[in-house]
């Protein structure tokens, strides 16, 4: 599915302070599973997302997904095969555009945009019954401008919008952490309806080990730009991941 | 009518293409394009110049809009290619084109008075009325369609855009384009209006541009009824009738730039301060009405 092969990451290149993330990092990603990506602050998981989304370059090393390499390839164009749902619940809606409209040009990805009109009576349906699923009310609020809704509101939205076209591989960024903690709740309980309502191969960054745990099959913790554990979820405790995570914060303020 | 609010008016709905054109970049992008001041006077030397060579004045206008939106395209080109930062690239192209204005006429002051105008056989208002309805009709249109949508989410928001496979860049190039076409329409429009061509015409153009956005922000703020198009109308007349007021009272026509800018400040400043400066008027108002001190269990 996704193979990271070799992958050389740094920051500020050539300074005093140059922070290498990624010195020859290795990752495969199986299909139709979610991985949960943890770590401590600066261990690199969102550079990861950051590097295979295309928001930002490689230093050097290979992205390969379903077998092609897109290493190279702008943000926009990786954006085609790829979601993503990020921290910010406004990064991935248009704030000043109504649900109907943030809907209409998520249902649009991937086509050539012309100058026919945008929003089409014949999609309504699909995306009552979208909005339906997330049970949030939304549906009744076609026409409200998305910058009215609350954070989970418009997170919901914005991951409804970002699967909308079945995208090969979903990241998803801490997409919660910016949620109260019911809210959070509810939007990763929706997150995983979603996902296994259509299988979507899904990479998940995330603070949270209990959620990381709970809503992955998969669970992958950097160090570092290290991997230092992976191992199938069901097979790990909370209590085991939340030792290494206490052992190496030791580290660090001993170092 | 009188005559002040006659041509108040007049001038109103040709500054109207102005804002409508500044709405593109201020409003719906979000960038501060300061090379309509050389897009401005572009398009009146531009009408000049074909006017004189013979053409008719709507296709000197067309031609005008067409170097416009060039105009806005190099403003575009510098900031999207050169990743010049949008505020100097919009310096830089109103720069070059002083000099490229007075070198398409060799002259920094034309008489066109001999010459065919779209106001010769028409009345100005009723040509103006068609114009911006014509216009903010096909803006409205445009801003429905697929490209419209994306236009306005790159300004909300570039990384859906991308997200959405297409480069946001592409979209800054045709609010630039349309944008700087319109504002040298309206250009061309005020040359043939006045009679004349002036170097000095585009001076501080962004300042009346700005003024007729915000004040027409500003008309019934709440109400989402009103079409950014239509607000930069009512803006673009009501700021012209309010410097028009204010020379009538006895101020002098070069007091006018201090005028747009003080109504700038005083719309900003009422549109930043009003939600809770009105907000205290209502509530000593509430309390004004209760008259009785006594407490409730009393009443």
């Amino acid at each position: 599915m996704l193979k990271v092969r070799n992958l050389w990451k740094s920051f500020n290149s050539d300074t005093d302070f140059q922070i290498d993330v990624f010195r020859g990092f290795n990752l495969d990603i199986e299909k139709n599973k979610c991985t949960a990506i943890i770590g401590p602050n600066g261990c690199g998981k969102s550079t990861l997302l950051n590097l295979v989304s295309g928001s930002l370059p490689v230093d050097k090393g290979q992205i390969i997904l379903n077998g092609e390499d897109i290493t190279s390839l702008p943000e926009e164009k990786r954006a085609l095969k790829l979601g993503r749902v990020h921290q910010s619940p406004s990064m991935g809606v248009s704030p000043s555009l109504t649900i109907l409209e943030n809907l209409s040009l998520a249902n649009k990805k991937g086509e050539s945009f012309s100058l026919k009109g945008l929003v089409k009576k014949r999609n309504l349906e699909l995306f009552i019954s979208m909005l339906k699923d997330l049970d949030l009310g939304l549906e009744d609020k076609l026409h409200t401008q998305v910058k009215y809704l609350s954070g989970g509101q418009r997170q919901s939205l914005s991951l409804i919008m970002a699967a909308m076209k079945h995208p090969d591989l979903l990241l998803l960024d801490e997409h919660t952490a910016a949620l109260d903690p019911k809210t959070s709740h509810v939007v990763m309980e929706k997150t995983r309806e979603l996902l296994d309502k259509h299988n979507i191969t899904t990479m998940m960054v995330s603070h949270h080990m209990g959620d990381a745990l709970k809503y992955s099959q998969r669970i992958i913790m950097l160090d570092k730009g290290k991997i230092i554990l992976d191992k199938p979820s069901a097979d790990v405790s909370e209590k085991e991941l939340l030792d290494i995570y206490k052992a190496k914060l030791a580290e660090r303020i001993i170092a | 009518m009188n005559a002040l609010i006659l041509t108040s008016l007049e001038q109103g709905l040709i500054f109207a293409v102005l804002a409508m054109g500044v709405t593109i970049t201020y409003k719906i992008l979000d960038i501060a394009d300061l090379s309509v001041e050389g897009t401005f006077p572009l398009g009146a030397f531009v009408f000049a110049k074909f006017a004189m060579a013979g053409f008719s004045p709507a296709i000197s206008s067309i031609f005008a809009f067409g170097y416009g939106a060039v105009a806005g395209l190099i403003t575009a080109l510098l900031f999207v290619k050169l990743r010049i930062r949008p505020l100097l690239a919009g310096i830089l192209t109103m720069t070059m084109l002083y000099s490229f204005n007075l070198r398409l006429n060799g002259k920094a002051n034309i008489p066109l008075f001999s010459y065919d105008s779209l106001f010769s056989d028409i009345s100005a208002i009723v040509l103006m009325v068609a114009v911006v309805v014509g216009i903010k009709i096909l803006m409205d249109l445009f801003l429905k369609t697929e490209i419209g949508y994306l236009l306005i989410a790159t300004g909300d928001n570039e990384a859906l855009v991308r997200s959405l496979g297409e480069n946001s860049n592409k979209y800054k190039i045709i609010g630039l384009m349309l944008a700087n076409g319109l504002v040298a329409l309206s250009g061309s429009l005020m040359a043939q209006y006045q009679g004349f061509v002036d170097i000095t015409m585009g001076a501080s153009i962004i300042v009346v541009a700005l003024a007729s956005i915000i004040i027409g922000e500003t008309v019934s703020k709440s109400s989402s009824f009103l079409s950014i198009t239509t607000r930069a109308i009512i803006g673009a007349v009501s700021y012209k009738l309010i410097g028009g007021i204010a020379i009538d009272l006895g101020l002098s026509p070069t007091d006018l730039r201090a005028i747009s800018a003080i109504i700038v400040i005083v719309f900003i400043s009422y549109n930043n301060f009003s939600s809770p400066f009105i907000k205290s008027i209502k509530k000593q108002g509430g309390r004004a009405r209760v008259k009785s001190k006594k407490p409730l269990e009393e009443l």
